[in-house]
């Protein structure tokens, strides 16, 4: 017998039962390797020190002014989130944006990017107070917070709210974003929940304490 | 391994004490939903800690003022065995319990956080954070300790180390015994001694559980019966070997909140915790590596069908 | 019949590769058309073996380094760090640690087949030195890797080694001191035995098994009856005694993979310590350069040679104690490396060889053992004594060889293997 033969698939008779053995034992090790793999993937995982170092943060609001924002604060898994104060004229031009047209998600129907409890014209939960992390949608640069309503570089006609200086979006002050800019979606908006009047948790959706 | 023959393993003998009110006893429903009375008894507990407090300082003041450095000889102590059992989740609770109450002042378990534990020892978040964290940690915090390292070294000569690893250093054993061997010796700053620690640096903190534990050196003989040696030593200084001749220890009755049963139990419950804390991935390795090895099996068996296949060509 | 696109794509892609690359090529070379003896036994499966730990310790390693933490304050705590917080890193750390242990297992195995079987002798004596250099290569790495813990066994172990460099004449403190960086172990030395386990050594292993191979496959696989196959070709070449690698021999080492992976798991999930030998209880404990273990012991695999630095204990010709044991050592560890000029039987392997031969390497064996033993515990001077006459024995076997090979009555080999 040629050993090559052999090295190919053995004498005819045999080779329905090599095939199978093949079949059988690479199957089984793929599930092995695959098994194997796990620990390696998980270990890439945020780890327990990451996710302690990423517990909820409670911020003091009881200093914030209408019109002013606190932050960039690391309390949102250590990424800078942004507390904004709004006086009874932003809000009612928060309400008054909801119709027109250069919003390019006013409803916020993406679900993902807000709690349920913040799927409002605010997209907050006190329209005074709005939470919003600060991380634009597009590539993740920080945006910067332009509160006044004048006429700014970026947008002769700006109304208030945050404008991201890497690639130009521009978001209102409820973090939601003008159409025809790079971010595709609204800033998210972080669970959060009040303590009492004056301090917010970030982290928790609910009162639990 | 010519090591003097070690003496008798001594037994800790106790009277039932306190009926109301301490710790828990193993026969309350503890075992079960062991967070039932949680909160009167870590009330309780602090109070008697407290208590201790200023006996605890004076001592220190002893200690600082003798200079004695916390270091201890090692000893010959044979140990009273110990299997520690990762599967008994309420003892592992009551252990950490224990270690909260009584040890963490103290001694860190700085490696290890309070969620994994809460987690692997089946207590809920909230209930361990209202029950058994007394800092101001958050629940995925480390356990450190709440003495900060320089009042500790002004304190104790030096800090008290940390414990996260003692089992894997030491032994479960060695813990266990150790804490049941502490008594009674006014030589020592902290007037009490430990037989598998010898000079100690550190109070007998569970006390209060176990009673005052006494030396009885009813194996003491007298000197004119000592025989060489012994007797040479027993004469020029006056004292007996303890190592050989104070067998027992034996607690007074009256003075501790637990029997020696329970004792023993509590002190079994913390070595078993630290155990745990030790390797804490053990039990979960062990789970998986049944399924790891079953695999290979299994393949193995494939592997072999597969080369006797081939090797059916080689004459 | 049409064939289908995907089939009559990837021959194409072949060609277009091979043209490039010698892929085909290469394969046949190593593995389809590279003819192994057909009876290799038990003793032939370590090198695989050792090949799948290198892979292991690479990969493992490699995961070791994301969260561990080279410095004198992070060290011990990242380790632990890796242990408690790190998703399966208690296991990635345990395969680890176990793997170092087990890649010694098994290249001890995979040299004692070469005592036994005179795989070192020609045409094969650059292979044997290139192996010796894969061990050495081994020996840094064990030592270096055990530093990183930063436990108390970590720092007294390296601290007694690196104290034998001392003891060179004239030069041996100012060498401590270099290879330090401090006047003690500390977080310089640390550093570098960093990147020397995590880069340097790795590259030069993995350029040496590759030599290794390369090199194997170029004068061809030994045998247990020590004769060359090569000398016995079929009409087309091919050695009547040998077989394709492929598939005879890669089916065959890896039902021993699995076989040995079932082992090397049991350890990793059930006993990852192996009792005091693999990871030592004071290395749970943090490096203090104020307090030295009580009993300073080596990990296993280096202690047969520990033991004869410790059986040391007379000074000679003027220099001390402490100088011979290093040049004990040293030369215990590299005699092997002349193994090729020592042997000079006319026989390779130990099956045709003479009584002397064999009792030789049947003590050698018993010798490293005794040795291995004495080294994890205290020395006593019956313990030295033994050490002393294992040192001898451990050394007769190589440099008597020459006398013995030569004088001992051995059997022919037959023709063909067996």
């Amino acid at each position: 017998m040629s050993r090559d033969d052999a090295n190919a698939s053995g004498p005819p008779e045999s080779r329905p039962r090599r095939y199978f053995l093949i079949a059988a034992t690479s199957a089984t090790a793929a599930v092995g390797a695959f098994g194997a793999a796990v620990p390696f993937v998980k270990a890439w995982v945020p780890s327990a020190k990451a996710r302690a170092a990423g517990a909820p943060v409670t911020i003091d609001v009881s200093r914030l002014k209408a019109g002013e924002m606190l932050g960039p604060i690391p309390a949102w898994r250590g990424q800078p989130v942004f507390v904004v104060g709004r006086s009874a004229s932003d809000v009612r031009q928060l309400e008054r944006e909801q119709d027109q047209a250069d919003l390019a998600d006013p409803d916020s129907e993406n679900l993902e990017r807000q709690p349920a409890y913040a799927r409002n014209p605010w997209r907050s939960r006190k329209p005074e107070i709005g939470v919003y992390l600060g991380i634009c949608t597009h590539l993740g640069c920080s945006p910067k917070y332009h509160g006044e309503i004048k006429p700014e570089p970026f947008d002769p006609d700006w109304q208030g709210g945050f404008y991201c200086p890497c690639h130009g979006s521009r978001f209102d002050l409820a973090g939601r974003v003008v159409k025809g800019v790079p971010a595709p979606d609204n800033l998210d908006v972080p669970p959060h929940s009040f303590l009492s009047d004056t301090e917010i948790i970030v982290g928790v959706d609910e009162n639990t304490a | 391994m010519n090591a003097p023959k070690p003496h008798k393993v001594p037994r800790v003998r106790s009277v039932p004490a306190c009926a109301a009110g301490g710790m828990p006893t193993p026969a309350q429903d503890y075992t079960h939903r062991p967070w039932s009375n949680r909160r009167r008894s870590r009330r309780s507990l602090w109070r008697l800690f407290h208590a201790r407090a200023w006996a605890l300082r004076l001592a220190l003041v002893g200690c600082l003022a003798l200079g004695l450095p916390a270091v201890a000889a090692e000893s010959t102590f044979e140990l009273e065995p110990m299997t520690p059992n990762l599967a008994d989740k309420p003892s592992l609770q009551r252990g950490m319990a224990l270690f909260m109450n009584y040890c963490i002042g103290c001694h860190s378990l700085k490696f290890q956080r309070y969620e994994r534990t809460a987690d692997d020892l089946a207590i809920p978040h909230k209930v361990a954070l209202t029950n058994l964290v007394f800092t101001e940690q958050q629940i995925g915090g480390l356990m450190e300790t709440a003495m900060a390292p320089e009042s500790a070294k002004n304190w104790f000569g030096a800090a008290p180390p940390d414990l996260t690893m003692v089992d894997r250093v030491r032994g479960t054993a060695w813990v266990y015994n150790m804490l049941k061997t502490f008594y009674v010796d006014e030589q020592r700053p902290f007037g009490v001694n430990n037989r598998v620690y010898p000079n100690i640096g550190m109070p007998h903190v569970l006390m209060d559980l176990q009673g005052t534990p006494i030396e009885d050196c009813r194996g003491y003989k007298p000197v004119d019966i000592l025989d060489g040696e012994d007797a040479v030593v027993a004469l020029s200084t006056g004292t007996v070997d303890r190592e050989k001749n104070c067998n027992f220890i034996e607690v007074e009755p009256g003075t501790g909140l637990m029997t020696e049963e329970e004792f023993d139990q509590a002190a079994y419950d913390i070595a078993n915790f630290l155990h745990y804390v030790g390797d804490p991935g053990r039990a979960e390795r062990h789970r998986l590596g049944y399924w790891v090895l079953g695999f290979l099996a299994l393949l193995f068996v494939f592997a072999t069908m597969l080369n006797r296949e081939y090797w059916k060509d080689v004459h | 019949m049409a064939e289908s696109p995907p089939v009559r794509a990837l021959p194409r892609l072949l060609i277009w590769l091979n043209a490039r690359l010698p892929l085909t090529e290469t394969v046949e070379y190593h593995a389809t058309r590279y003819y192994a003896p057909k009876n290799f036994n038990f003793w032939y499966y370590f090198g695989i073996l050792a090949t799948v730990v290198l892979g292991i310790q690479l990969l493992t390693g490699i995961w070791l380094t994301m969260s561990y933490v080279p410095s004198g304050d992070g060290a011990f705590a990242s380790v632990e760090y890796i242990m408690r917080d790190v998703e399966y890193g208690d296991i990635i750390r345990y395969v680890h640690s176990t793997g170092a242990s087990a890649f010694f297992v098994v290249v001890y195995l995979h040299m004692f087949r070469g005592l036994a079987y005179g795989s070192y002798r020609a045409p094969r004596e650059l292979l044997w030195l290139i192996g010796m250099g894969i061990y050495l290569v081994l020996m840094a790495e064990g030592f270096f890797g055990y530093l990183l813990p930063w436990g108390n066994m970590s720092f007294w172990g390296a601290q007694v080694i690196v104290s034998l460099v001392g003891a060179i004449p004239f030069v041996g403190p100012d060498l401590m001191e270099w290879v330090r960086g401090d006047y003690l172990m500390s977080e310089i030395t640390l550093n570098r035995f960093f990147a020397l386990h995590v880069v340097a050594l790795p590259l030069a292993l993995v350029g040496l098994v590759f030599l290794h191979i390369v090199a194997l496959h170029h004068v061809g696989s030994n045998n247990p009856d020590g004769i060359e196959i090569k000398t016995n070709k079929d009409n087309n070449g091919i050695p009547k005694d040998g077989i394709p690698f492929h598939p005879y021999y890669t089916v065959h080492d890896f039902q021993a993979t699995v076989a040995f992976l079932f082992v090397f798991c049991a350890v990793v999930f059930f006993a990852p310590e192996m009792f005091g030998y693999f990871l030592e209880k004071p290395n749970f404990e943090r490096a203090d350069p104020l307090k030295t273990p009580e009993l300073i012991a080596p990990v296993w695999y280096f202690t047969p040679f520990y033991s004869m630095l410790r059986a040391s204990t007379f000074p000679l010709f003027g220099l001390t104690a402490k100088f011979w044991g290093l040049v004990v050592m040293g030369a215990a560890i590299l005699i092997p490396m002349m193994l090729p000029w020592l042997d000079r039987s006319p026989v390779k392997s130990m099956r045709y060889k003479g009584w002397i031969s064999k009792v030789m390497l049947a003590l050698f064996v018993l010798s490293f053992f005794v040795l291995g033993y004495l080294g994890t515990i205290h020395a006593t001077p019956l313990t030295t004594a033994i050490a002393q006459i294992g040192t001898i024995i451990y050394f007769a076997y190589f440099l008597l060889m020459p006398w013995y090979t030569r004088v001992e009555k051995t059997k022919p080999p037959p023709e063909r293997v067996t």
